[in-house]
């Protein structure tokens, strides 16, 4: 096994690792170099072959593009020319990108294991950035009983299995999920000349669910089961009212609910924090390690591409004073805890001295629709901030909160906590 | 070496004397594909055929993954004493073969009064079956060895034995064997009928007839029918449902031993288990039902394990999911194996082997040896087996993604596919050209656990597929 050093280390090259790449090459990091598992570097945006990448929506434009079914034929570029875009900027910058290289467990605090082509290889970094994405959860984490049969799907296997591969995936099919990424799903069943039956979701109805003119939507309906045998024959469905029924199909995809894709950072000690299941980080992206810095959909799955992106430029900022000695010293912030239905936020960590997180906003999210509910922020039963939100907060989607309350918390006081009332 | 391997087509000719076999085994499960390979040692034409598209594919791929001592059977059964030497049996030629297994031992954790009180009787069982490394040890004992136990444990038996195996290199390895041996490997082949003719037994399957002068019952599930077609009435098989949840791979670190409960009325209940791919295992469920082919999970069932689970190894709960999956006992209401000769038929049922049969294998393949001698067959002298070396999909053993030398020589070890299981595309393209190559995904899966992950294939699947598409003929 051979041993080599760098000054940065990035683990992973979708949007949030290149811009990180692009930013530090470009500042003057020094040797930085990107390991990209994957073949092709690019992330998840490769295989998400609608428009919506690198414009900018803001929140009420995101809201009205979910609603209407049109934010991915909105502003902004395809999902493919995006990440040829995002690799031709990091290139240019002059960072390293080595793909098809795998990064298999750590040999010490920023020291990691690869494995590629070329060999097993250990190298040591001074900072390390892990950029590593998100997931969807696939049908056993989501513990839909039922048989095994063959044409189960998440929503990024279809699109890599259309797009990428051209394959072959079946004649009807049902797509779960209340998050716009259900909409990504149908439009890739579309290209693939499948029939789309329905899409279903759990939610109750409301007029901001992703909506298509043709596809219908069930809310109010839980997947109890599969059925088939070599092959699916349909999706038992049970609705809010008690009525079960089983939708034919021989596709079903199951779409949304991501999960930071953390193994590594978890084989490596990192603190998690329990609502994201991501690296517990404060506003610089910093971990609970020395060093370890994080960016990304790991953080907090899922936020848009040209969001992880931003995180990317941000995070270098905190690895450039890292390498120059210059930062804060950390892991003395406090944590941010919610109570639910909130379900987290991120960053979940408060600190360093003045640091606010990206757009000087906390994301959130919660469990169940709430109605314009107020924001409360305390410690130690002392209240920090309050604000009310003018739009429902919906899960699957971005609760923004603002970060100016963050002077006032108390630094050797207890855990922040966060509630919607 | 010709290997002789069909899933489609017309059986080899039955019209002359030559193309007749001398033992057919139906049924490629674990013990099919043992018996196979042991009458693979001898000059015999054997065949071994199953319904399905691959070894493997019933009972055998959805167990409990446990090399057992047999330190609990029923002392004095056929049973106890084939799964004692089948055990021994086993863990040698896992160790030739390099089929993974982990001595991981057992504990058997008493979690009130009553339980703790019938540990010295367990304890006695086993030394009555010829097992007497067991030992009894204290709550504080216990709670050292498993910190992540949930409150209330007493103490424990400790059998330290007890192992964990892969499932599905052990019938993978036996059918490799047996194939490369000289045994006609017939899948996709259903029997339909058994009839006789001129001394011979003439079988209708779904790919035509099949002429065979002794006949193996090894069909797991469906070995009362074929015994029926035989013209018995001696058992029934009642499946027996086992549903099962496998945690990911960093749940490993929570569990260090198989943790099995104190058998009470009901069963023998759920056990935490490792598995050789450095998951844990949650269950099974023990549901008798009518229906042979009932391998779905169930929202019930799934909740039973969740609630157990949570009693066993709480932390276990908050960890992902990463398959569930349900396999099916071949019970026949009776507490031992149903393995009878029947000299004037030329014929041995195998029946009733139940979830010992993974560690039992090998001990019945060779007694199955032995009845068809009773029943007249003339074997002659046990020849050598050709040598064989199975592909490691065990964490504790070298996989090909950490080897450098494997890598230098062919850098197809180095590029990972699977990325949640880190399987390369080296292994699979050795499975896809292997003796008995996989028919399905699945079947991929099993020889190389390539999107068997915690990912379930967002990533990979559709590299995996492309790889198999293109294998395929």
């Amino acid at each position: 096994m051979s041993a080599r050093e760098v000054d940065v280390l990035i683990v992973g090259a979708g949007p949030a690792g290149l811009a990180a790449g692009a930013e530090l090459a470009g500042a003057g990091a020094g040797r930085v170099e990107i390991l990209e598992r994957e073949q092709e570097a690019g992330g998840v945006p490769r295989h998400c072959h609608h428009g919506g990448f690198g414009g900018r929506l803001d929140r009420t434009v995101y809201a009205w593009a979910a609603a209407t079914g049109s934010a991915y034929a909105g502003s902004g570029t395809s999902g493919p020319a995006y990440a040829r875009r995002s690799v031709a900027a990091a290139l240019d910058a002059g960072a390293a990108l080595r793909t098809g290289v795998s990064v298999t467990g750590w040999a010490g605090p920023r020291t990691v294991e690869t494995t590629g082509p070329g060999g097993l290889e250990r190298i040591t970094a001074r900072a390390v950035v892990l950029a590593t994405g998100a997931r969807e959860r696939p049908r056993s984490a989501r513990l839909i009983p039922g048989t095994r049969p063959a044409g189960v799907w998440t929503t990024g296997e279809l699109q890599q299995a259309v797009h990428l591969y051209g394959q072959r995936i079946g004649t009807t099919a049902v797509v779960v999920g209340g998050e716009p990424v259900a909409h990504a799903a149908v439009a890739t069943l579309r290209a693939a000349g499948v029939h789309v039956v329905a899409v279903v979701t759990d939610r109750t109805p409301l007029p901001v669910l992703p909506r298509s003119r043709h596809v219908p939507l069930l809310t109010g309906a839980t997947v109890t089961g599969l059925t088939g045998r070599a092959r699916l024959t349909g999706v038992e469905l049970r609705h809010d009212d008690g009525r079960t029924t089983t939708l034919r199909c021989d596709t079903v995809v199951l779409t949304g609910d991501f999960v930071p894709d953390h193994e590594l950072a978890r084989r490596g000690g990192l603190r998690l924090d329990p609502g994201t299941r991501g690296p517990a980080y404060d506003a610089a992206f910093r971990t609970s390690r020395p060093g370890v810095l994080a960016a990304g959909n790991l953080l907090h799955a899922v936020e848009r591409a040209g969001f992880a992106a931003q995180e990317g430029r941000a995070v270098a900022v905190s690895v450039l004073h890292h390498l120059a000695g210059t930062e804060d010293p950390s892991g003395e912030g406090r944590r941010l805890v919610v109570d639910a239905p909130l379900r987290w936020i991120a960053p979940n960590v408060t600190g360093p001295h003045g640091a606010r997180p990206t757009g000087d906003r906390f994301v959130l999210r919660t469990a169940r629709r709430l109605l314009r509910p107020t924001l409360v922020v305390s410690q130690n039963g002392r209240e920090l901030h309050r604000e009310r939100l003018l739009l429902p907060a919906v899960p699957g989607r971005p609760i923004a909160l603002r970060a100016d309350w963050l002077d006032r918390v108390d630094p050797d006081g207890a855990s922040v906590r966060i509630s919607a009332r | 070496m010709t290997v002789t391997l069909t899933t489609a087509g017309p059986l080899p000719s039955v019209q002359d004397a030559e193309n007749t076999y001398d033992v057919t085994v139906v049924g490629a499960g674990v013990v099919g594909a043992a018996i196979a390979r042991e009458l693979a040692r001898h000059r015999l034409r054997t065949a071994l055929i199953d319904a399905a598209d691959d070894i493997g594919n019933g009972t055998s791929k959805a167990n409990t993954a446990i090399l057992h001592t047999g330190f609990d059977a029923v002392p004095g059964s056929l049973e106890a004493r084939l799964v004692r030497e089948g055990q021994e049996l086993l863990a040698a030629y896992a160790g030739e073969t390099g089929i993974p297994v982990e001595r991981v031992g057992a504990l058997l954790v008493a979690w009130d009064e009553e339980q703790l009180a019938a540990l010295p009787g367990l304890r006695a069982k086993a030394g009555r079956n010829g097992y007497h490394a067991s030992r009894i040890i204290g709550a504080d004992e216990l709670r050292r060895r498993e910190p992540h136990l949930g409150p209330g444990a007493l103490g424990a038996l400790e059998v330290p034995d007890e192992s964990v195996i892969c499932p599905w290199t052990t019938p993978l390895a036996f059918a490799t064997q047996a194939v490369r041996a000289g045994v006609h490997l017939h899948l996709n082949c259903r029997v339909r009928d058994v009839g006789s003719d001129a001394g011979d037994h003439l079988l209708t399957t779904t790919r035509g007839p099949l002429r065979t002068r002794y006949l193996v019952n090894a069909a797991g599930l469906y070995a009362d029918e074929i015994d029926r077609l035989l013209g018995h009435d001696v058992f029934t098989v009642t499946p027996r449902r086992g549903q099962l949840v496998v945690f990911d791979k960093l749940a490993r670190g929570l569990v260090s031993h198989i943790l099995l409960p104190v058998p009470g009325p009901a069963g023998k209940g759920v056990l935490v288990a490792p598995t050789v791919f450095g998951n844990v295992l949650l269950g099974p469920t023990a549901e008798d039902l009518d229906d042979r082919t009932a391998t779905g999970s169930t929202a019930g069932g799934l909740r039973l394990l969740r609630e157990k689970g949570r009693r066993i190894v709480p932390a276990l709960l908050d960890e992902e999911v990463t398959a569930v999956y349900a396999g099916l006992r071949a019970a026949t209401g009776q507490e031992d194996y149903r393995i009878q000769e029947y000299p004037a038929r030329r014929y041995v049922a195998v029946g009733g082997i139940r979830s010992t049969g993974l560690t039992a294998s090998m001990a019945i393949a060779r007694h199955v040896r032995g009845l068809l001698a009773d029943t007249g067959l003339d074997a002659g002298e046990p020849g050598p087996l050709p040598p064989l070396t199975m592909p490691n999909l065990g964490e504790a053993f070298p996989r090909p993604y950490r080897s450098a030398e494997l890598i230098a020589g062919d850098p197809a070890y180095g590029t990972l596919v699977c990325h949640c299981e880190q399987v390369t595309l080296g292994e699979i393209r050795d499975a896809l050209r292997a003796t008995i190559p996989p028919h399905s995904l699945d079947g991929l899966r099993r020889r190389t656990r390539a999107r068997g992950g915690r990912c379930q294939g967002f990533y990979c699947g559709a590299a995996v597929r492309a790889l198999f598409e293109e294998a395929r003929p």
